[in-house]
């Protein structure tokens, strides 16, 4: 047997193509959701842990510090297998959905507190000095800075929570990873698994080369 | 032109061990123009940041336009108080007409159109009227400071916190900004200035006030200050800026 016919293997791949599609579609679902959810929680995060009172501040710094420690996959597994004995029952999507986020905004919290000290902190006293509101410097001056300044960052970490969105698989959702490997039992060929390869490495790559780019233009515009 | 805007007694600030103001009794009049001169490390950018709580105090009273301040006070006493920093502090991601705008839009409640028009208005008056659309980066040190100066009117406040607003300019640029600020102070707005440039202090202020190691050591016309300065202290560093 060649490798074409192995791991290359035309008519195999073209035959499992829609299953390997339909998989795709869940996994950029499960990403993006993952992706927006870990972004609005990180932010919130992040502000609860620079400005708010003594115990919520402590609990938003313990909830970073806990998921960053724990591994995604054992959360996930813990969160489908383990939560039903308390009656909480979560889909495979569901669980996933929840493992990503959770994990992610631990991250931006980090990236987006970063982000927001290292806006300088004339801009602080600028905005305090025309009497702006602490929501309105918030909004209005502090984070469009932060946010510019994060962005890099941000896109990594999203590029990460797409990857770790095939852990999936593992509580049975339909991802590209689980349809791939599906598709090569019922072929008898793991072409369907370089395809699912393939298919991952072309949905991230322009997303690593946009993180350069980002980078490279904040380079230049940072003073 | 008789009550006092801005009354300081006996206000004290430390930054740990470091006593930056030590009983400070300070009273402005409204309509008065008053200049803060003294060497560096002196206190005297300590003082105004005090004034409109970018430092909290921590003796003594501060009370401007009748209400005292202090870290729990109304933010309403604060927006009257106006103020141009050293390092300009634009907001780099607006143009110049929105920096100047934000404020009467979001803490005065006009309009954005409203807002705009005061803000044309203000740019006209520093000169920077062709300027509007451009962001800060695109502008020279001395324009943005007259931004900086437009933005702070914008909330028509009552009292302008000057912190030494053309030390971060090239030399060639200071004349600009002294020049707005000169014709401001013709228009009965109250002005308290810190600086180093002693041909503003001498032709614009109503007094001016000498401090050193955080306390405040003469006050007095400006004629008296730098003609015949009584305090040992006042004449070395007088002697010590205007030599060269």
């Amino acid at each position: 047997m060649s490798i074409f016919d192995t791991f290359l293997n035309w008519k195999v791949f073209v035959q499992t193509l829609p299953l390997l599609l339909s998989g795709l579609s869940t996994t950029l679902t499960l990403g993006v959701t993952a992706i927006i959810l870990g972004f609005l929680g990180g932010l919130l995060l992040a502000l609860t842990r620079l400005y708010a009172r003594a115990p919520l501040r402590q609990i938003a710094i313990a909830y970073i510090d806990v998921f960053r420690s724990i591994p995604i996959l054992v959360l996930l597994v813990v969160i489908y297998y383990a939560l039903p004995f308390v009656g909480l029952r979560l889909s495979p999507f569901g669980a996933a959905a929840s493992a990503l986020s959770l994990v992610s905004a631990a991250y931006s919290a980090e990236i987006f507190r970063a982000g927001i000290e290292a806006v300088p902190k004339g801009q602080f006293e600028a905005a305090h000095a025309i009497g702006l509101s602490p929501w309105r410097l918030m909004s209005d001056v502090v984070l469009p800075q932060a946010i510019r300044i994060v962005i890099p960052p941000i896109t990594s970490n999203s590029i990460n929570v797409m990857k770790d969105t095939a852990l999936a698989s593992v509580v049975a959702m339909p991802d590209l990873l689980k349809q791939a490997t599906q598709a090569q039992a019922l072929a008898a060929n793991p072409t369907p698994l370089i395809g699912a390869a393939v298919i991952y490495i072309l949905i991230l790559l322009p997303l690593v080369r946009l993180v350069g780019v980002f980078e490279k233009r904040l380079a230049v515009r940072g003073r | 032109m008789t009550r006092p805007i801005i009354e300081m007694k006996g206000v004290v600030k430390s930054f740990g061990h470091f006593q930056a103001l030590r009983d400070i009794d300070l009273n402005v009049k409204e309509g008065e123009i008053v200049v803060i001169i003294g060497p560096s490390g002196s206190g005297k950018s300590t003082l105004i940041r005090c004034i409109n709580q970018l430092e909290e105090h921590n003796g003594g009273l501060i009370i401007v336009d009748g209400h005292e301040v202090g870290p729990r006070c109304n933010r309403g006493v604060l927006t009257e108080v106006g103020m141009v920093f050293q390092s300009f502090n634009l907001f780099p991601h607006m143009t110049v007409l929105r920096n100047v705008a934000l404020g009467p839009v979001r803490v005065r409640n006009l309009s954005w159109r409203e807002a705009e028009e005061r803000a044309h208005r203000l740019l006209t008056r520093v000169g920077l009227a062709d300027q509007a659309a451009k962001y800060p980066s695109q502008l020279s040190g001395g324009q943005q400071q007259r931004v900086g100066i437009a933005r702070a009117l914008a909330m028509e406040p009552k009292v302008l916190l000057f912190d030494e607003p053309t030390s971060a300019l090239d030399p060639e640029m200071v004349g600009e900004v002294l020049e707005v600020m000169q014709q401001l102070a013709k228009t009965g707005v109250t002005m308290v200035v810190v600086t180093h440039e002693m041909g503003f202090a001498r032709k614009v202020a109503n007094r001016v006030v000498f401090m050193d190691g955080g306390r405040l050591v003469e006050e007095g016309h400006p004629d008296e200050m730098f003609g015949t300065p009584r305090d040992p202290r006042l004449r070395s560093f007088l002697q010590a800026v205007l030599s060269h």
